[in-house]
């Protein structure tokens, strides 16, 4: 298994899916010549060719949809929107056409469309490039959401996403791309939806996706120093959350803690505590808590930058106070 | 533009340019975070759109390269300077960042980071000031790529059907980051994109200042007039990468070359000197009380400036004390 970067392997995931197939195109702002902004695919152009690696104006919505209709008639397109604060424009044709058009066709047509986007708030970009937008995507019938919170799952949710038949939002995130990991050499498709157990315990479940991940692993180290054994689930499916496995883990645990990098209100973490409700309610020992971001626009200042955003510190902290220490 | 003036303006797109190297400068000491958008190249579209217009009176708006448009309108290059630097003092209490300097008391309304976001806004504050029957006009900047925005078009119309006194003004660097004008745009001359819509427009030098004055007498005479919207192109080159994360590498050389010799600054520079109103020991003496005013002022009051308290992290959010959050007054 080789040692790469969250963007090798998504520029791995592309590279594979338009050797084999020359529907697969992808698009998106400065992708091309320029080889994109976290370089997801670098040295496609001159590999492919423009008609296939498109270079788009800056017209997020217009071409998401031209990428929707095209799917329409078989291409797979895969998408990057720079940002995910720019697919905010895209969202009319991603909610309106790709979300809904097999619903309302009965079933007649199909948007196997990739929309690739990183989020999260990196440094210091301020309030209109910090957005964390996943809570938006997922509520949405008719378009998986998935969030890949290590090179593997990067490269493999890719993969599937190109080859599945609905379409699919996958959240990047702006922090990872130089994150390195295990991928296996063998072509790997990662499932679209479940959860993985990213660290076994038996007090307590932290849920985390994405970044937040790897919170709950540093916290979940310092606590184990503490006596307090946690399991890790990592919800890399953000639609449909995967239901089975967060009743299994708190089923064992009794307790749970969700860790987001969002604001709280209407997020991931307001879900699962409606699913721990809905399926294990009486195997709870604790209520379940969440650690999320602070509800204001990211402010630019460093200091109030931090103090918006959740860290291992804060989930330590948080767990310490579930078992009362 | 009498010779005063065109001294004046020397000074000015000086003081910008050293200005935005600073920035530079501290963005490497890291002082400065985030994206940082710089201007140099482009001075003269600024200065000779706002010279002409009524900066502080007329409302202006643009994107994230925005520093040196908020000064011109009357912003204090130490708060502009302490918003970098993420301070209480800073011209949005540190809260907004290079992207987002705004001053509303001289009526810059602001710098916005969604390409395309300040068209409608623009046309927005034109159609209150139309309502409200007053002499401003609203000025947008904004770069080339953003045309290939839909509310491009759509504040095109609006502000057309609507007769609003607005003045696009087209900064066209020629790229949008590393994407050449002529791989994502159809039309590469951007003011014949409004024809479609009626708007009368003009496509001028943008390294001129002289040029970039006199075009803008005419559209803002136009649009102050109270004969709808005008839209104004400037040909230009930024001189630095997109932001400072952008190496710049996929410019031609040769093309750098060419228009770092139509540097707007020297051209008016030179021209003053041919002219005999200044020698070049009186711009070089210039130059060093731009740099003194810099260093010694600008950089050590941002320098100096408190941090925001964390705990008013939540201020701004929403307005205080309203009373109609509880039903109105008592
Ligand atoms: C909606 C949106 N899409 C993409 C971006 C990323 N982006 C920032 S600036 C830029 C290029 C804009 O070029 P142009 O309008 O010509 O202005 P310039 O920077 O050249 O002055 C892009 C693609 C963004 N900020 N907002
Ligand atoms: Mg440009």
């Amino acid at each position: 298994m080789a040692v790469i970067m969250y963007w090798e392997a998504i520029r791995r995931a592309h590279d594979e899916e338009m050797a084999r197939d020359p529907l697969v195109i992808c698009m998106g702002e400065d992708i091309g010549v320029v080889g994109g902004t976290y370089k997801a695919t670098q040295g496609l152009y001159d590999k492919y060719g423009p008609d296939r690696v498109i270079d788009t104006p800056i017209s997020e919505n217009s071409y998401t949809g031209l990428g929707i209709g095209a799917s329409f008639l078989g291409v797979r397109p895969i998408i990057e929107i720079m940002s995910v604060n720019f697919a905010w424009l895209a969202t009319d044709q991603i909610f309106n056409s790709a979300a809904k058009v097999r619903y309302m066709s009965g079933g007649q047509l199909t948007a196997p469309v990739v929309i690739r986007s990183p989020g999260g708030t990196a440094h210091q970009l301020g309030a209109q490039h910090s957005a964390r937008m996943e809570k938006v995507f997922m509520g949405i019938a008719g378009l998986r959401v998935v969030t890949p919170s290590s090179p593997k799952q990067a490269y493999g949710l890719l993969k599937s996403a190109v080859r599945c038949n609905d379409p699919v939002f996958i959240y990047e995130h702006e922090l990872m791309y130089n994150m390195k990991g295990e991928v296996p050499d063998a072509e790997y498709f990662h499932p679209l939806e479940g959860s993985e157990v990213a660290r076994a315990g038996k007090d307590l479940t932290l849920f985390g996706y994405n970044i937040s991940v790897h919170w709950c692993m540093q916290a979940a180290e310092q606590l184990a120093k503490d006596g307090i054994d946690c399991e890790v689930i990592d919800l890399y499916t953000l639609s449909p959350l995967d239901r089975a496995g967060i009743k299994k883990s708190v089923s064992k645990t009794h307790r749970a803690v969700i860790v987001e990098e969002a604001e709280a209100a209407v997020g991931v973490g307001s879900e699962v505590m409606a699913i721990i409700n809905e399926e294990c309610f009486f195997e709870l020992d604790a209520a379940p808590l969440r650690v999320s971001a602070a509800n204001v626009p990211i402010p630019y200042n460093h200091h109030l930058e931090k103090a918006t955003i959740p860290n291992a510190k804060r989930v330590v902290e948080t767990v310490r106070k579930m078992f009362g220490k | 533009m009498n010779a005063a003036d065109k001294k004046r303006l020397l000074r000015e797109m000086l003081f910008a340019r050293r200005f935005e190297e600073r920035c530079y400068e501290a963005y490497v000491e890291r002082k400065i975070g985030g994206f940082l958008h710089l201007y140099p190249g482009e001075e003269a579209c600024a200065f000779g759109v706002l010279d002409a217009a009524r900066p502080g009176h007329d409302y202006v708006i643009t994107g994230y390269r925005d520093h040196i448009h908020a000064i011109k309108c009357g912003a204090d290059p130490k708060e502009v300077m302490a918003e970098l630097f993420g301070k209480e003092t800073g011209s949005s209490k540190g809260r907004g960042g290079s992207m987002h300097i705004f001053d509303a008391k001289h009526h810059f309304m602001g710098g916005y980071a969604l390409v395309g976001g300040p068209f409608p806004l623009a046309v927005g504050m034109a159609k209150a000031i139309k309502l409200k029957g007053g002499d401003e006009i609203s000025i947008c900047f904004l770069g080339d790529a953003a045309n290939n925005q839909g509310t491009f078009h759509e504040s095109m119309n609006m502000a057309a059907l609507w007769e609003l006194p607005v003045l696009f003004v087209c900064e066209n660097n020629l790229y949008g980051i590393g994407t050449r004008i002529d791989r994502s745009t159809a039309v590469i001359d951007q003011y014949k994109r409004v024809h479609g819509y009626n708007i009368p427009s003009a496509q001028v030098d943008g390294q001129d200042i002289e040029k970039v004055h006199e075009a803008a007498k005419i559209a803002i005479e136009h649009v102050r007039g109270g004969k709808g919207p005008y839209f104004l192109e400037l040909m230009t080159y930024r001189y630095r990468g997109h932001s400072m994360s952008d190496s710049n590498a996929y410019r031609a050389k040769e093309e750098e070359r060419m228009w770092g010799k139509r540097d707007p600054i020297i051209i008016l520079r030179d021209r003053l000197i041919e002219a005999g109103e200044i020698s070049m020991d009186d711009y070089k003496l210039m130059d060093d009380e731009v740099l003194e005013e810099i260093e010694n002022e600008v950089i050590k009051f941002a320098e100096e400036s408190p941090e925001p308290k964390v705990e008013e992290l939540e201020k701004y959010v929403l307005g205080e004390n309203d009373p109609y959050v509880r039903g109105g007054a008592r």
